[in-house]
């Protein structure tokens, strides 16, 4: 099951800041185990932001993000109370999404 | 829900707005569909081949893509990357770390409504250069900053 | 016969010497750098958030939330709480720190036994435990508020006293105390510098940091998992969780530290 996933958004001068914090292991498939075999990669491989429903930023990452990922993007105008969804999927087809409104 | 439904979803909905996006060409046929992973360019295990792949082979350098980043990183597990494109017009921004084992670390494509903007935590395995390449009118654009890192972050 | 070196050659060297003049201190400015930047999109501020649900959730045979729980300041008062522990507690007569009270409060509220409040203290990369969220929640509550951890109730005194005589005792198969690598300035292991512990200016620098994520591991990080791993690598025998000795070194430490504002907790190597 995916790990908890929090978005922080907040209505700045022209612009809405978003900051979305995940939990993954980002595993690179480099890394060897204590048996001295590779771990297997297991990664997010797309993140959507949506905002008020609309698709606004669409995103390929590769293993070389870093564990627990964070991301803060910036959307144009934007108002209190808009609602901010963002979802990943993994290499694995596993998936997490939730959801904030702007503060 | 998985890659195919998606797809089907999403084209079936969209056609009339779709065409008329396309028709103002507001959108390439790659975007309309599905979440797609670019395998080829996220597979390349050199920069050159990374590029080529997501079409940047010819980027011209330019002082208006951004990167801040710290030049000196103290665990390369974790490296902060911010990057904005003033180039008018940015549709996306892509982030190589050209000595990782797999250069290409992320590509985001921005709508309308998103600005040229990401800030992004990457692993570099070894001292490198970041090169970020925003593209703009079908045309790219290309900036670099190096980064030394004290302890590489690739694991392995 | 003698080469004069050429004009580009000799630039190339007087650039060469400048920059290494300057190295050291554009050296410290870029790890600083490094240091803000991570801090700004830390991973840790998902325990913080991850942190508030917990304390906000039902659980236990009470089927009772944590949000009654008094660190001192009242029930469920957190602003500033973290800043002024560890703490004598009336109703447990114990001098507590902030994990040993967060037990308390699991079995007093929730109805907890102390063996299942206290089954997986610390968790892993895969899976945090409870304690972590929590741990950096409350702490994170204190952010920006001055260290004020008071020694004026005689049992606080004596859990200072008793710190500091863990401090500097040496015990163990190699005969080391807190002090061997926290006692001395100058002193460092591989590349990491040791702080001086028993100093003002080492404590408020380090104990403000924690609970901190560590970057080289992706968790979050207690003092309490602090200190058993201390003594691990002290090869002393393991503490109990929340133990009075543990309380009384993280007493010690923070009254050492009080004056320093706290800023949340950390982002570490």
């Amino acid at each position: 099951m995916a790990g908890p996933m929090k978005i922080r958004a907040t209505a700045k001068a022209g612009y809405t800041d978003i900051r979305v914090l995940m939990n993954h292991p980002m595993e690179t498939g480099l890394r060897k185990g204590s048996d001295g075999k590779p771990i297997p990669s297991h990664f997010i491989q797309n993140v959507t932001v949506k905002v008020n429903g609309k698709t606004v930023i669409e995103g390929q990452t590769s293993q070389a993000i870093s564990r627990n990922p964070v991301f803060s993007f910036r959307v144009k105008g934007g108002n209190k109370g808009d609602k901010v969804e963002i979802g990943w999927t993994d290499n694995k087809g596993e998936h997490n999404q939730t959801e904030a409104a702007v503060a | 829900m998985d890659e195919a439904r998606r797809v089907v979803l999403r084209s079936a909905g969209a056609t009339g707005a779709l065409a008329a996006a396309l028709a103002a060409g507001l959108l390439r046929p790659q975007r309309a569909l599905a979440a797609t992973w670019n395998k080829a360019a996220f597979g390349a295990k050199n920069p050159a081949d990374a590029l080529k792949g997501i079409g940047a082979a010819d980027a011209a350098e330019s002082k208006d893509v951004v990167i801040d980043l710290p030049q000196i990183a103290e665990n390369g597990a974790v490296v902060p990357i911010e990057v904005t494109s003033n180039v008018p017009g940015t549709t996306s921004i892509a982030v190589l770390i050209e000595k990782n084992p797999f250069p290409l670390a992320a590509k985001f494509d921005f709508m309308e409504g998103a600005l040229p903007y990401v800030k992004l935590n990457v692993k570099v395995g070894e001292s490198s250069l970041v090169r970020v390449v925003a593209e703009a009118g079908g045309k790219f654009y290309s900036a670099s900053k190096e980064v030394k890192v004290t302890i590489g972050g690739c694991g392995g | 016969m003698l080469r004069v070196p050429s004009r580009a050659l000799l630039a190339g060297l007087a650039l060469t010497a400048a920059a290494s003049l300057v190295h050291a201190d554009d050296t410290n400015k870029e790890i600083q750098k490094y240091q803000r930047m991570t801090a700004e999109s830390s991973p840790v501020e998902l325990w913080e958030l991850e942190g508030a649900d917990l304390w906000k959730k039902k659980r236990g045979p009470n089927n009772v939330s944590l949000e009654r729980c008094d660190f001192g300041m009242g029930p469920g008062v957190l602003k500033g709480a973290y800043a002024h522990m560890p703490r004598y507690f009336e109703d447990t007569g114990r001098v507590q720190d902030l994990e040993s009270r967060l037990v308390t409060c699991m079995t007093t509220l929730q109805g907890f036994t102390e063996k299942e409040a206290t089954k997986r203290v610390f968790g892993n990369a895969d899976k945090p435990s409870d304690m972590e969220y929590l741990a950096a929640y409350i702490a994170g509550q204190s952010r920006g508020v001055r260290m004020q951890v008071s020694t004026k109730n005689p049992k606080a005194k004596a859990a200072y006293d008793m710190g500091k005589a863990l401090f500097f005792y040496r015990a163990g198969a190699w005969d080391f105390s807190c002090a061997s690598c926290h006692g001395t300035e100058g002193k460092r292991i591989r590349m990491q510098e040791l702080p001086v512990l028993s100093s003002p200016k080492g404590a408020r620098g380090t104990y403000t940091t924690w609970p901190g994520y560590r970057v080289s591991v992706s968790q979050l990080k207690t003092l309490q998992w602090r200190i058993n791993d201390c003594f691990r690598q002290q090869r002393f025998p393991e503490p109990k969780y929340g133990s009075d000795a543990t309380v009384a070194l993280t007493m010690y430490m923070a009254v050492n530290a009080n004056g320093a504002t706290y800023r949340g907790p950390g982002t570490k190597r």
